[in-house]
């Protein structure tokens, strides 16, 4: 009993893992069509600015949930402005210059950290479930993940900026002529899909190694379950990684890991051949 | 569009083929030699994708994965068998194949645009995550160990049919790549030209008009694909004759988008682009691997990302624009009609 | 369809020869009396962890030599080619070393696989090659010498005595390729030799960073301790969220592989302090010939370094016993200097005295067993002089000089 609970937490941390390191990625291509192929170096650099920040001494909480997305937020901006800007309508070439992007972050972080930097911890403890030991921290990654979810939808639904970002994303030229200015609403999208990537960095440094070569370990992963989840952002990346991550725990507790991982990947072709523009392509349309 | 003149490049290839094959092992040692046969090889799998992308609209994340079975086919067949020449064949008729089922699947189910990118994808690394695993005994095909990560080594070189002791040198193995890439591009450059070709560029400019006229768009991307398939397996079939291995690395993410940056660098919906381009990339990376002062990564990236935002279309288009003095044009959404243009669609609805 | 094709033809032809003629510049600028070395490492890429220390003790072992006068009164000159990660990159880079740099010898080469890609290039164009990584065994090539501890070697000793510290119910996690496959069929070999059991071996593609299920089943098998055969970046993630879970101090750990990949220096003490990894080289070791090397190798990369690996000690010592090696032979030629190595070089380096076996060219050396505490390593057994069992047991070069293969070893 203890031990099927134990499994029932696991399954949902994974679901929650999943959301978070591909929530910044859905947005980005929801909103813009933009396929940022550096996300996973994005999410890299959130951890290498959470360890900095924490190995400096700063408060380990404030290093995660703060430092992490206001550097790669910033990161993000200024990667914007210099190059995906230029690139806006080109999906092929966005996403050839962010590959480019993601060697040149890999081989940035080696160069100023070396390819070896002393981590941080796990902050929280284990607790116990009967005799079953798991990390408190799996508590913490589904209590982030759910807080970016209701934040998300309150920027996009309720706020004026999200009404204005989903009038541009429905027409750039219809907003621009009523006054919005299309590149600041991109710039701060991508600026919001960059911090999100950098906060899953953040909360993910303590659980992983934080190695330049971090991001390789995501980016195909976030990419799946963003366009498994098709094009509305929440309840996309929501629902695809829910049936994604249960697949793939399942069964790695059921088999073997290399199993688990040949499950998800089968799982993401069986739903796009079912539903071939994704989850939202099919349902929930029109939301966010 | 046709005319006598869009002949002239296969007459152009046949002379430079010839003349490379001829003259190079005279005046080139054997490290030359062996550079440039992997570079004529990959250069086989550029245009493969340089067909089905740039005429065929078709954008694969995952093209490798053709590559990939092309080499796993020859090494279990060359091993299995002794004789090369059923390994050769299987080569392209199992990627072939493949493509064949893997383009039904997807077309028949009417799946396109960034999607298609997708599930191409998913499918190479599934290859990928099952070919790593093969590390055991138990996993074999034949008397050929899969080896899981390290892949199979010691991949006999292919011999002249029928003369199993004939086995193909240096020199040989280039003149064949060599020939090999002036035949890709020389069919290729005909079925285009070709009644074929046309419908298939038409059906990429315009699926819809395309099926009012009576086209069955599923069944020419079908074909398209499986050409591109058994080509990529050809070229597969090289790589693991020129290196005598072959390992799961041959299906990753990476191994897919360095052919993507071939072509794009090249110049999508030309041929000699994606040639050019690959060899660029290929010279590019060796280059660096002798050049330790800075992490490769770091210049690779910087390179790539330049070359993005200052060739919009890609090098061979530019140039040629140049050269007829006129300035560079954005690409628009027409080069990226492997994703249908996402953003275009989506505006067009509004 | 509108281009003009003569004009990038000409940009073909005009790139291609810039393309044919550049690497020649580049080999003929070196001069004429330097001996070239070949190194080829994965200086950038996921394995640059591994790669980096392996190429610094190549340059410290060169420049000791030449410091000494060099070679037959020749200074070395070594040929550094970062491979990236990329096995068609190995390929490409061993057949420059060996046919247009024409080096005397490479070191290098990784993981088996960059291993089996180079092997047979450096056999073809008869260059002498040594592989200084720790690996699965099995390999049998006259032209290949191999100064790394291969499982029988190292394990033999060190998982008895571990069982006897520990318990006998063993739960083995590992990186799933040939090495990992290998080394736990060795673990289990011993494992039931000393009546131990194995309750399961699980095996990780090596991206795997989500290891939430391993934990819980480890723990619900609830085995005395647990051996890690993990390899790589991605692999780190499992000793943090081992101790995430507060098993760290339940269920103690003992490996074959970490700190190879510098994991302890990424990993906080807390997670890591208590890990017994059997080996051959510890910085801690207590021996002259390790003082100076640490100490050289201070003076020469920084006393920050961050670790110096156990493949970057059998770089070094790979390097001194192919010097030892020509200047017994008296000559660069590859036969004779391969005959002068097979007549039982030895040198006594920072891992002991390393000896190269004539049978199977591997070497004979010291296996130890450390323990990490607070980053920092402690040797608490030595085992002197283990012999290369595993591969003897396949390979006799002395009897079949031209056996070229790498063996599957019976378990």
């Amino acid at each position: 009993m203890d031990y099927l609970i134990a499994v029932g937490l696991e399954v949902v941390s994974g679901i929650a893992s999943l959301v978070l390191i591909s929530i910044g990625l859905a947005v980005v291509f929801g909103m813009m069509k933009v396929i940022n192929l550096a996300h996973g170096e994005f999410l890299m650099m959130g951890g290498y600015a959470t360890i900095t920040a924490a190995n400096a001494g700063v408060n380990i909480w404030v290093s995660i949930l703060l430092i992490a997305p206001l550097v790669v937020g910033l990161i993000g901006l200024i990667v914007e402005r210099f190059v995906i800007r230029r690139l806006y309508g080109r999906v092929i070439d966005t996403m050839l210059a962010t590959w480019g992007l993601s060697l040149l972050f890999i081989g940035l972080a080696t160069t100023v950290f070396g390819n070896t930097t002393a981590g941080i911890s796990s902050p929280l403890g284990p607790v116990n479930i009967g005799h079953v030991g798991v990390s408190a921290y799996k508590f913490f990654i589904v209590a982030v993940a759910l807080a970016v979810i209701v934040a998300l939808y309150s920027l996009f639904k309720l706020s004026r900026f999200g009404l204005v970002a989903r009038a541009t994303m429905q027409n750039a030229a219809m907003s621009s002529a009523l006054g919005v200015e299309p590149p600041r609403v991109y710039a701060a999208t991508f600026a919001i899909g960059s911090a999100l990537a950098g906060l899953a960095g953040g909360v993910l440094a303590p659980i992983t190694g934080v190695v330049p070569s971090l991001g390789a370990a995501f980016v195909a992963k976030a990419f799946i379950t963003v366009i498994g989840g098709g094009s509305t952002v929440l309840v996309g990346t929501l629902s695809a990684s829910g049936i994604f991550a249960t697949v793939n725990q399942l069964a790695s507790f059921a088999t073997t890991p290399v199993i688990g991982e040949v499950a998800l990947l089968g799982s993401a072709i069986i739903l796009l051949r079912l539903l071939p523009h994704g989850i939202t392509g099919r349902f929930f349309k029109g939301r966010i | 569009m046709i005319g006598s003149r869009n002949y002239w490049p296969i007459a152009a290839a046949v002379i430079a083929a010839l003349s490379a094959i001829v003259v190079l092992p005279a005046i080139y040692d054997e490290y030359s030699l062996l550079q440039l046969t992997i570079y004529a090889i990959l250069s086989v799998l550029a245009l493969s994708l340089a067909f089905i992308w740039g005429y065929g609209g078709i954008l694969s994340f995952g093209h490798a994965v053709f590559f990939g079975l092309g080499a796993y086919s020859y090494a279990i067949g060359a091993i299995n068998f002794g004789e090369t020449t059923i390994a050769l064949l299987l080569s392209m008729v199992i990627p072939g194949l493949f493509a064949a089922a893997l383009g039904y699947f997807l077309f028949y189910g009417r799946i396109s645009d960034v999607y298609l990118g997708a599930i191409t994808l998913t499918v190479t690394l599934i290859f990928f995550n099952l070919a790593s695993s093969t590390s055991g005994p138990e996993y074999r095909v034949g008397r050929v160990p899969l080896g899981g990560f390290n892949g199979i080594p010691s991949i006999p070189q292919l011999n002249v049919p029928g003369f199993p002791d004939w086995t193909l040198s240096t020199t040989e193995l280039f003149a064949l790549s060599v020939a090999t890439l002036a035949l890709v591009y020389i069919g290729l450059r005909l079925l285009i030209n070709s009644d074929f070709g046309r419908i298939v560029v038409a059906i990429k400019e315009n699926e819809v008009r395309a099926e009012l006229l009576g086209y069955d768009a599923r069944k020419y991307k079908l074909v398209t694909f499986v050409i591109g398939g058994a080509i990529a397996g050809l070229a597969g079939c090289l790589f693991a004759n020129w290196g005598g291995f072959t390992s799961p690395a041959v299906f990753a993410l990476g191994q897919s988008v360095q052919i993507i940056i071939w072509v794009v660098v090249g110049g999508v919906g030309t041929l000699a682009g994606p040639v050019i381009g690959c060899v660029l990339i290929q010279w590019l990376t060796n280059s660096l691997a002798s050049l330790n002062t800075v992490n490769n990564n770091l210049i690779m990236g910087g390179i790539l990302v330049v070359v993005v935002l200052m060739l919009p279309q890609g090098l061979v288009p530019t140039i040629a624009r140049l050269a007829r003095g006129r300035r560079p044009v954005q690409r628009l959404d027409a080069a990226t009609k492997g994703l249908g243009g996402a953003s275009t669609k989506s505006e067009a609805r509004a | 369809m509108s281009m003009n094709r003569r004009d990038f033809l000409k940009t073909a032809v005009i790139s291609s020869a810039a393309i044919a003629l550049s690497p020649g510049v580049v080999g003929n600028a070196l001069a004429a009396t330097d001996i070239l070395v070949g190194s080829i490492h994965d200086l950038s890429g996921g394995l640059d962890a591994y790669g980096k220390p392996m190429q610094d003790a190549m340059v410290l072992a060169a420049e000791e030599i030449n410091a000494a006068g060099g070679l037959l009164g020749r200074p070395l000159k070594i040929v550094t080619k970062d491979p990236q990660s990329s096995m068609q990159q190995y390929a490409q880079l061993a057949q420059e070393l060996a046919l247009r740099d024409k080096v005397a010898v490479l070191h290098g080469g990784i993981t088996s696989a960059s291993r089996e890609v180079i092997r047979p290039i450096m056999r073809k164009t008869n260059t002498l090659y040594f592989y200084n990584t720790q690996y699965e065994g099995g390999v049998c090539d006259r032209n290949t010498f191999c100064t790394g501890q291969t499982p029988a070697q190292n394990l033999a000793t060190a998982v008895p005595d571990i069982m006897g510290r520990w318990g006998k119910k063993i739960y083995i996690v590992a990186a799933d390729y040939n090495y990992g496959q290998i080394v736990s069929q060795w673990v289990k070999k011993y494992a039931l030799e000393n009546g131990g059991n194995i309750l399961s071996i699980d095996y990780f593609p090596l991206d795997v960073t989500e290891f939430g299920p391993t934990v819980q089943k480890i723990q619900a098998a609830n085995p005395d301790f647990v051996f890690s055969a993990l390899v790589g970046g991605a692999h780190l993630s499992f000793y943090r969220q081992w101790a995430a879970a507060g098993l760290k101090g339940k269920i103690p750990m003992a490996s074959s592989t970490f700190s190879h990949g510098q994991e302890h220096v990424v990993l906080n003490a807390s997670e890591s302090d208590g890990i017994l990894v059997s080996g051959n080289y510890f910085p801690s070791i207590d021996n002259p010939a390790n003082k100076a090397f640490t100490g050289a190798w201070a003076k020469r990369f920084g006393a920050d370094y961050p670790y110096i690996t156990e493949l970057a000690a059998a770089t070094y010592q790979g390097m001194h016993l192919w010097a030892k090696g020509v200047s017994k032979a008296g000559t660069l030629d590859r036969t004779q200097v391969l005959e002068a190595l097979e007549s039982g070089i030895s040198f006594d380096g920072p891992t002991g005295r390393v000896s190269i076996d004539p049978a199977t060219h591997h070497c004979t050396m010291d296996i130890r067993l450390g323990e990490v505490k607070d980053k920092k390593w402690s040797v608490c057994e030595t085992w002197p002089q283990r012999a290369p069992l595993d591969t003897s047991s396949v390979c006799d070069l002395i009897k079949s000089p031209n056996e070229n293969q790498q063996f599957v070893i019976k378990i």
